[in-house]
């Protein structure tokens, strides 16, 4: 039994629930013979994924389905090697050039030749090109998307590229001009309530409560669908009538980060320093993503302290986080903005002239 | 149709391209130096070149989607004629290997083969087919400064029978002893006349319906970028069955997170700017949240509250540059790879703090 976000996850065009515009877009794009080469951008859990595989699906029929997993190897100029997972149809290769870190440009060099250089042999496939779909395409190097440009054009007989990504800032000017952009917002609370009531509908009940439930979840969610719909299983799975006092349980790093937000804003010693340090190291050891850690405790921090205190603690916050990318030992950076807010929470409080010490 | 129709049968599969499936920024690709829009400059300086079969070494920068691979190819083509195009030409982009390695051995090697004499070609026209051969270094600016620096001496030591040509963004990622080598050209972002000529004289070609203000639309969002324009006009016209209104280009735009000022990204910024007077951080924040969920990218945001600060009516200069050094900050890092909420409320809290 698969999960209901895999389970009810729209597989045509015609199936997806929101931005219609959108669906009929992409769809007259798939109808014509020239498909472009194309960026998907938005938040995440927007729908892009599944947008790319309708549109997919649109394009070549139920052929694209029929997915296989390939182990592929690659040497990169130092004779050292790569494997990467490429899952691919007769129709499409989908790749995450990420996972092998500096060494994606190889990836893309061959993998992107190799296709490029073969034809479509089956005779009724229903386009002359393949596509390869290239997941978390603002992770891609400056090298590797440098690698993308001339082979864009030059192959554009035989292969069409789909780009995948959060945001287009990190993607290089050359390649944003070779494709179409496409972006996918966040749902809005009533759409992501319309699916979760067509969720339950085709699971054969309904939300009690005019929805109640759901309208809670999307709020939780904060445009994020997939999260929505897993929280919205795990509560059915808590109470199976979905009725009485339903929490919605917070993940454990996030509880922990707000005690840390806590902790900060209670005394301001080198002991609770030391204590929050040991916090950061735990939160730091259980993989939560530093930039992800700063911010969680940022929002508790601002949630709390005086209007005039707020800006100033996200200034600070942001300052961190672009040195926290540039250097590479984190806890320093997280350390250095916690020190930072108790001071200038002291300094709020008691009045003192701390100047000096910038 | 009954089931047992036979089925038609499929032309067998050319190698040509179906000419109505091609995308028309291949399409329509010039094909002489002369059909390059716009730069008139390196146009006129190649044009002798065609005369007198000399050729200087050459270097073109300029910003993406202003012709210089379509100039150096339309040149080559034009000098060698399609059949000794292949043996005479060598063009290496960032998609092939091209470390130290590659330049010792493969563009060495090349670099050193004498031409073959000119033999008459099969299109029956003449060709000039000067005596020497070109190879092309497309984005050169991604490579490594040992690989330029291994090509410096060959460059030299086989002028008599090579010509170089590198093609860059920047032209400052070249180093200085390559750049002094060769004759540079710098291609401008192209000028709305140009642009709109030459996107009508596709429309035409493809019996497309366009409207002067769908032009100007185009034009408008692609900022001298012509292939971006073109990519935009055929996907366009393809959603709209061969009619082009205005609605639908700004309608396309607006949801693909381009520059255009009346769509609603452009209100969300509006208001919190105008709102920032009274606003207090909780509410730029929630603006703030607002606008990453609607996906839209932090560059695109940045850039066009650069052009609604910069040109801005009542702001005094003072709040305007301290505005754009906000901006420029904020720039830096998301190009270091910030986090792109946390660097937009940034940016929104040191406007505010200008502003008012």
């Amino acid at each position: 039994m698969s999960l209901w976000v895999d389970l009810y996850r729209p597989k045509t065009l015609d199936d997806l629930h929101y931005h219609e515009g959108l669906s009929a877009r992409l769809r007259s794009l798939a109808a014509s013979g020239d498909f472009p080469h194309m960026l998907f951008y938005g938040p995440s859990g927007a729908g892009k994924k599944t947008r790319i595989a309708c549109t997919l699906r649109e394009l070549f029929g139920k052929g694209v389905e029929k997915l296989k997993i390939d182990q592929r190897v690659f040497l990169t100029p130092t004779r050292r090697k790569l494997d990467v997972n490429i899952v691919q149809s007769n129709f499409h290769l989908e790749i995450t050039p990420s996972e092998v870190g500096n060494y994606d440009r190889v990836v893309i060099q061959e993998i992107l030749k190799e296709i490029a250089q073969t034809q479509q042999v089956d005779i009724n496939a229903r386009h002359r090109f393949k596509v390869v779909v290239i997941n978390e395409a603002d992770s891609l190097t400056r090298d590797a998307q440098a690698a993308l440009r001339r082979t864009m054009e030059k192959y554009m007989t035989n292969m069409r590229i789909i780009l995948c990504s959060n945001s287009t800032s990190k993607l290089i000017a050359p390649i944003k001009s070779r494709c179409l952009l496409v972006r996918v917002p966040a749902p809005s609370e009533d759409e992501m309530v319309k699916v979760m009531h067509y969720v339950a509908e085709r699971q054969g009940f309904k939300i009690p409560d005019n929805g109640e439930v759901a309208r809670e979840i999307a709020q939780d969610a904060n445009g994020n669908m997939r999260k929505a719909l897993l929280v919205f299983e795990a509560l059915k799975m808590q109470s199976v009538t979905l009725t009485g006092p339903l929490t919605i349980a917070k993940p454990d790093w996030e509880t922990y980060c707000q005690k840390v937000g806590d902790m900060i804003l209670q005394e301001q010693s080198p002991k609770c320093v030391m204590e929050v340090r040991a916090k950061l190291y735990e939160l730091l050891s259980h993989c939560i993503p530093p930039t992800v850690i700063l911010k969680t405790i940022a929002d508790r921090v601002v949630e709390k302290v005086d209007e005039s205190l707020k800006a100033e603690i996200m200034h600070w916050a942001a300052i961190y986080e672009i040195r926290m990318r540039q250097g590479n030992k984190k806890i320093f950076h997280l350390e250095a903005w916690v020190v930072k807010v108790m001071s200038l929470y002291k300094q709020f409080f008691f009045d003192i002239d701390m100047s000096g010490f910038d | 149709m009954s089931f047992f129709h036979p089925q038609q049968q499929r032309e067998p599969a050319k190698h040509a391209v179906d000419p109505s499936l091609q995308p028309w920024v291949e399409k329509y690709r010039p094909k002489t130096i002369d059909d390059v829009s716009s730069q008139e400059h390196a146009v006129a300086v190649l044009r002798r070149t065609l005369t007198s079969t000399n050729l200087p070494h050459m270097l073109f920068y300029g910003p993406p989607g202003t012709g210089k691979t379509s100039t150096i190819l339309a040149l080559a083509r034009q000098l060698f004629g399609p059949d000794n195009f292949r043996s005479r030409v060598l063009e290496l982009n960032a998609s092939d290997e091209r470390g130290i390695s590659i330049v010792r051995e493969k563009i060495k090697d090349f670099a050193r083969q004498t031409p073959r004499a000119q033999v008459v070609a099969s299109d029956g026209k003449t060709y000039p087919c000067p005596p020497y051969k070109i190879i092309i270094l497309d984005e050169a600016d991604s490579m490594t400064q040992d690989a330029q620096a291994a090509l410096r001496r060959i460059m030299e030591n086989y002028a008599r029978i090579t010509r170089f040509c590198l093609i860059c963004n920047y032209v400052t990622r070249i180093i200085e002893p390559l750049a002094s080598r060769c004759s540079k050209f710098r291609f401008k972002p192209l000028d709305p006349e140009s642009t709109s000529s030459r996107l009508s004289q596709i429309a035409t070609a493809e019996h497309v319906d366009v409207s002067p203000a769908v032009i100007n639309m185009l034009i408008y969002t692609s900022q001298g970028d012509l292939r971006r324009s073109i990519t935009y006009l055929q996907s366009a016209s393809r959603l709209a069955h061969r009619v082009v209104p205005d609605r639908v280009i700004k309608d396309f735009a607006a949801t693909l997170g381009i520059e255009v000022t009346v769509d609603n990204d452009m209100d969300v910024d509006m208001d919190s700017v105008k709102r920032k007077r009274a606003a207090n951080f909780d509410a730029i924040r929630k603006k703030v949240k607002e606008v990453v969920r609607e996906g839209y990218s932090a560059s695109q945001l940045l850039s066009q509250l650069h052009d609604l600060i910069v040109e801005h009516p009542t702001l005094s200069a003072r709040q305007k540059a301290q505005s754009a050094l906000a901006l420029a900050e904020a720039d830096k890092a998301l190009c270091d790879g910030a986090d792109e909420e946390l660097w937009i409320l940034e940016v929104a809290l040191n406007i505010h703090k200008a502003v008012a």
